[in-house]
């Protein structure tokens, strides 16, 4: 049974972390050959050519470029046809392509899948991760997406061959204008090993400089809960939550977060959590391994010095 | 240019969740339901659209039980100017997927000929996140997800999107579909005077038949279960015992 596995690709570079997890849950399923898009994709197809395909396909082209959901979309379904199962990473462009691939098939789409119980059945989140579902598709082919937080890396080594691809003519239905890059030296947070997150109780923009200052001194991705971001104190795309970013670092550190459920959702699978809030009745003390009752203004900067 | 909103009667999400103990489902009878949140952000931008003289008409569709015409009539208090509810389903249980969904609004669009779909990028209670995309692929039309930002403009429309690391813009042909993130907006309450006038609003009740559309689910749900549980942890007393039991467990 063969598997197309559409790698994240941005920019030209491959997003190491992203595809190497969707591919263990994709060598699950069978032999795996993995796509590589973009206006240039070269560089981002040798490198996925370590991690243990039967081949590698590269297809370049302008209108690939930015992942442009509709072209991309149709050149999977050019490609289909050798696949029974079409898989992705389940980021926020895989998530814009896979749905209309899917329906482009007459499939329904299988998305966040966490885990593989066979061929045809996945287990996934749903209700914000209250509860898990398990599903068994009927469609001949299936387009999933894997939540890349519970799968482990594929192990790289040896080098699979590259082959070039065609490329239908372009939509001409979208175009990109820009991309705005959130600019950071700290590591990127779904694949940091340690996140430390501020929530309403932190009180203002100038005070999530607490929250940086003890991110800085772990070496960790900065998050916040959905609360903090409506109220303007740090940017959606530190937003870590069911609506936000799904992670699972090594350390979660949670400031100030009383722990509604959907941004429990997104970090309960974390290996350690430790919370910090005045308020000693707080959800998120129930799935923290460590909980301290303190002023996080009192705590934060005596923690951030200690460690 | 007329829009089309759909909108999807969910477990309100402010209900907690509960697993039905023989492992069938999630327990939704006797449940507080509501507008699936991210729908509300995307009536909202088409009532603001309609009061900015870009869009003349509002109609908002609902896919599932007819209980679902609440929904729809929230929809019509907030500003939508007509509803349609198709009945594709006598249990609450039975949850329509996105890939029927999206057969059924493609014929709702060849009938109405809208301009524009605005839809929730995903709804709370199966998380799918994919009846926009389905939509634009079975309509050949062009698609902007995810959108924190919509400007129309003629022929095109400039859509920002969240994506991960950052925002992205994108330039797309008209008609398009749209679904809406969070940021976009935040949705009006209903006056009790508009919740008066939405009772005389025109609400079309229709079936999947109407639509020669078959509803049937491609994804066997084989269970439901809690997810597991973590394992109790402990409060600490002080900075000091929480950084000597963090370097116990040698997470730092």
């Amino acid at each position: 049974m063969a598997v197309l596995l559409f790698a994240e690709v941005s920019d030209g570079a491959l997003n190491m972390d992203a595809t190497a997890k969707a591919m263990t849950a994709a060598k699950m399923l069978g032999e795996v050959t993995i796509l590589c898009t973009g206006a240039t994709a070269k560089d981002a197809a040798d490198e996925a050519a370590t991690l243990g395909a039967a081949k590698v396909l590269l297809a370049e082209d302008d209108t690939l470029g930015h992942r442009l959901a509709e072209s991309t979309a149709d050149l999977i379904v050019s490609l289909a046809g050798d696949y029974e199962h079409i898989v992705a990473p389940a980021t926020t462009d895989a998530k814009n392509v896979m749905p209309r691939v899917a329906a482009l098939l007459d499939v329904m789409v299988i998305s966040d899948a966490s885990a593989v119980v066979d061929g045809d059945t996945f287990e996934r989140p749903i209700y914000a991760g209250n509860a898990i579902q398990t599903v068994k598709s009927k469609d001949a082919k299936k387009v999933i997406t894997f939540r890349t937080s519970t799968f482990d890396p594929a192990e790289t080594g040896g080098t699979s061959p590259v082959e070039t691809v065609d490329v239908p003519a372009g939509s001409g239905l979208s175009e990109w204008v820009e991309d705005k890059v959130a600019e950071s030296d700290r590591p990127e947070l779904t694949s940091a090993g340690v996140v430390v997150s501020g929530g309403r109780g932190v009180g203002s923009e100038d005070d999530f400089a607490l929250i940086e200052k003890l991110a800085d001194k772990l070496g960790a991705a900065v998050g916040a809960s959905r609360a903090a971001v409506d109220s303007g104190y740090a940017p959606n795309d530190w937003q870590v939550g069911q609506t936000g970013k799904v992670v699972a670092p090594d350390l979660y550190i949670a400031v100030g977060i009383s722990g509604a459920i959907q941004h429990l959702a997104g970090m309960k699978d974390s290996k350690v959590i430790v919370a910090i809030n005045k308020d000693e009745e707080a959800p998120i003390f129930q799935v923290a391994d460590y909980g301290l009752v303190a002023d996080l203004f009192e705590a934060v900067p005596e923690l951030t010095e200690k460690l | 240019m007329k829009v089309l909103v759909p909108v999807k009667r969910v477990i309100d999400y402010n209900v907690k969740v509960r697993v039905k103990a023989d492992g069938s489902g999630v327990d939704l009878a006797n449940v507080k339901m509501s507008m699936n949140p991210f729908d509300e952000i995307a009536v909202e931008e088409a009532i603001r659209l309609k009061e900015a003289g870009k869009v003349e008409e509002v109609v908002a569709v609902s896919i599932g039980v007819k209980q679902s015409q609440e929904t729809l009539r929230t929809a019509l208090a907030m500003g939508a100017d007509r509803a349609i509810l198709v009945v594709a389903s006598d249990d609450v249980h039975n949850d329509i997927e996105p890939l029927a969904v999206a057969k059924i609004l493609k014929a709702i669009i060849d009938e109405e000929q809208p301009g524009l779909v605005l839809a929730g990028k995903q709804a709370i209670d199966n998380d799918m996140n994919a009846t926009g995309q389905m939509l634009a692929a079975l309509t050949g039309w062009s698609q902007g997800t995810f959108a924190s930002e919509v400007d129309l403009d003629g022929e095109h429309a400039t859509i920002t999107r969240e994506v991960d690391g950052g925002l992205q813009t994108i330039k797309i042909k008209m008609p398009a579909i749209v679904t809406v993130d969070l940021r976009l907006n935040e949705p009006r309450y209903a006056s009790l005077p508009n919740i008066m006038k939405a009772k005389k609003k025109p609400l079309d009740e229709k079936t999947p038949e109407d639509y020669g559309v078959d509803v049937s689910n491609r994804l066997e749900i084989v269970k439901t279960a809690e997810p597991e549980a973590r394992a109790a942890g402990i409060m600490v007393g002080s900075v000091d015992e929480l950084v000597e039991k963090l370097k116990e467990a040698g997470a730092v």
